[in-house]
């Protein structure tokens, strides 16, 4: 029993870097509806900023800071390369995020080198209702929280947000009311930049960073994602935290080596379904 | 009251694919002035409102507000100049309240900026409670504040028409352009619409109307202009237009030599439609009811051509 709640604390942990994820790919996909395959690599350059940081003796809370920084300004650079031409497709917008990936994996190899970082985060082990674990793991879930807090606060209050999801509903609308469509596509990158970076920074020190990380944070972060049709923020924190969850049980009762599978198989089970519901046609046309 | 701008165009061209949607259209709007442009399906009603708005940009000659040419901004900075627009879809924001729908413009064009807003500044309380009032009055004028705050996609297709036109205005405009804002709407709605449109136009505000409906525009226009296949083809008060040879022509179906197969498909179809209208009322020789005909017909081509392209684009939700 005390086992099973550290699993799922751990999962709630783990899966809340995949909800963050997920939910910068949300920002960004419903303002500009490019899917943004760099998100990755915006929390591999901001943990790598981060330990770099923390090495050379920069605080903890600046250090990280700095690193969620970096991981919003890559995503505002993204966002210009990608969306800065007007009437670029977001299809080609999204082969330029892919390739945009690549080339990070170049710019962190050659400033960091291959090999895995990590750096301490909160230390000691915690107990949780008798279960034992990490005790950063509720450092990641107590800042993740608030986090989504402000984002729904953000998008629904205040003016800058409304702008952001009038875009979201419909651009031409939102251009003919004075909206500049283009300049909410960038700050909905530079949105996702942070969310993301936020995701590694807090992730690190439980699971070491290397350059192709992002792989696995994109993988989940997407699976997460398509659950809400890569629309609606509320349903990708769901996804993310359940997927962390179902990871943490399978790798905790049967094998840690089926992680992944896990992620795969769920996220084409909920695409499959979404498919048949709604119809192909329909899908893209939104 | 409102200070109504001069809108000119000059010599614009529009092509898709090799083929002209809009070719050598030249018009001039007077401040103040109530412009219809009418013409059977296809004629370029449509794109010459995007050149105008800024959906599209034209491939040669030039659009002017108020002398100052406008053809290379982008939809976002025209409007802030004062060009508002009604789509002939509805097309609103889902997921916010009719109000919201209304002051999410005024907010996005405002002095004081996010971080006061954010922050919560006096200066943002003024601006907030300003554009709300206004909004209020908006929605008030269109017929719909009983559903200030419903969520927008409630709304029946009615209510939703008429919730775009309370944006377009609390933008506080100084040219206003109506694509078909007539078309679906029931006959009471129609007079609300068109008594709304005469009193915009006393205020003096310059407007730009496309309707299918001819008699609504005809009854409403100070000036009408008709195209066909992409150019001008006449131009005039409402009783000069009716009477123009080239304008029966052109919906009746007896076009000139110089127009292709497909056109000539078309002015068949409407001829049909035209015939049995007229033997329906009474035999009545009147290019208004023909050519209503004629444009209801096509309505629908009109629909499904929209709904494919914006399908295709991907970007309408």
């Amino acid at each position: 029993m005390s086992d099973l709640l550290g699993y799922i604390v751990t999962g709630l942990g783990i899966g809340a870097g995949f909800a963050l994820v997920a939910s910068g790919l949300v920002a960004i996909y419903r303002v500009t509806r490019v899917v943004n395959f760099a998100q990755g690599a915006f929390a591999v350059l901001a943990a790598m900023l981060t330990a770099s940081l923390l090495g050379s003796g920069v605080p903890h809370g600046v250090a990280e800071l700095g690193g969620v920084a970096l991981g919003a300004i890559t995503g505002l650079l993204v966002g210009v390369v990608a969306i800065g031409r007007p009437g670029t497709s977001p299809g080609t917008s999204l082969i330029v995020t892919l390739g945009l990936g690549v080339l990070a994996y170049a710019i962190e190899i050659l400033i960091w080198g291959d090999q895995p970082r990590s750096y301490p985060g909160v230390p000691g082990v915690a107990e949780v209702g008798g279960a034992r674990l990490q005790a950063h793991y509720l450092l990641i879930v107590a800042v993740t929280g608030p986090v989504f807090a402000v984002m729904a606060w953000f998008f629904a209050r205040t003016d800058l947000g409304k702008a952001l999801s009038a875009c979201a509903s419909n651009r031409y609308a939102a251009q003919v009311v004075g909206i500049d469509v283009r300049r909410m596509g960038l700050l909905a990158f530079a949105i996702g930049g942070a969310l993301g970076g936020l995701a590694g920074v807090l992730t690190t020190p439980v699971q070491q960073v290397t350059f192709d990380s992002d792989v696995a944070l994109i993988v989940n972060g997407f699976a997460a994602a398509v659950l809400g049709g890569l629309t609606r923020p509320g349903v990708a924190l769901a996804g993310g935290l359940l997927l962390g969850v179902a990871q943490t049980l399978v790798a905790g009762y049967g094998g840690g080596a089926y992680q992944v599978e896990v992620a795969l198989v769920l996220m084409l089970t909920v695409m499959i379904v979404q498919a048949a519901r709604t119809g192909p046609v329909a899908e893209t046309a939104r | 009251m409102t200070n109504g701008a001069e809108l000119t165009v000059t010599g614009v061209d529009r092509a898709f694919g090799g083929v002209y949607a809009v070719r050598d259209v030249t018009l001039s709007v007077a401040p103040g002035e109530l412009r219809a442009v009418i013409g059977p399906n296809g004629a370029g009603k449509s794109t010459l409102f995007a050149l105008i708005g800024g959906q599209l940009a034209p491939q040669a000659g030039e659009v002017r507000l108020d002398g100052a040419r406008i053809d290379r901004l982008s939809a976002h900075r025209r409007a802030r100049l004062g060009i508002s627009v009604v789509f002939q879809a509805a097309r609103i924001f889902h997921g916010m309240t009719a109000l919201e729908n209304v002051m999410v413009g005024a907010h996005a064009t405002n002095g004081a900026g996010f971080l006061a807003g954010a922050l919560r500044l006096p200066v943002h309380h003024r601006e907030e409670r300003l554009i709300r009032e206004r909004a209020l009055e908006c929605l008030a004028r269109a017929g719909i504040a009983d559903w200030a705050d419903r969520p927008a996609e409630e709304l029946p297709l009615g209510q939703q028409r008429a919730l775009q036109l309370a944006r377009a205005l609390c933008a506080q405009p100084r040219l206003l352009l109506l694509d078909e804002p007539a078309s679906g709407l029931r006959a009471g709605e129609r007079e609300r619409l068109a008594t709304l449109i005469g009193e915009l136009r006393a205020e003096g505000l310059t407007m730009l109307l496309v309707e299918h409906d001819v008699a609504f525009v005809m009854r409403l226009a100070d000036r009408v202009t008709v195209l066909d296949l992409g150019g001008v083809i006449a131009e005039g008060t409402a009783a000069e237009v009716r009477a123009d040879p080239r304008v029966i022509a052109a919906y009746l179906g007896a076009a000139p030599e110089e127009t292709g197969p497909e056109a000539a498909a078309a002015a068949a179809t409407a001829t049909a439609t035209a015939t049995e209208t007229q033997t329906a009322t009474g035999g009545e020789r009147d290019a208004g009811t023909a050519a209503r005909a004629a444009e209801d017909q096509g309505q629908q081509n009109a629909g499904v051509r929209e709904d494919s392209a914006s399908a295709r684009k991907g970007a309408e939700p």
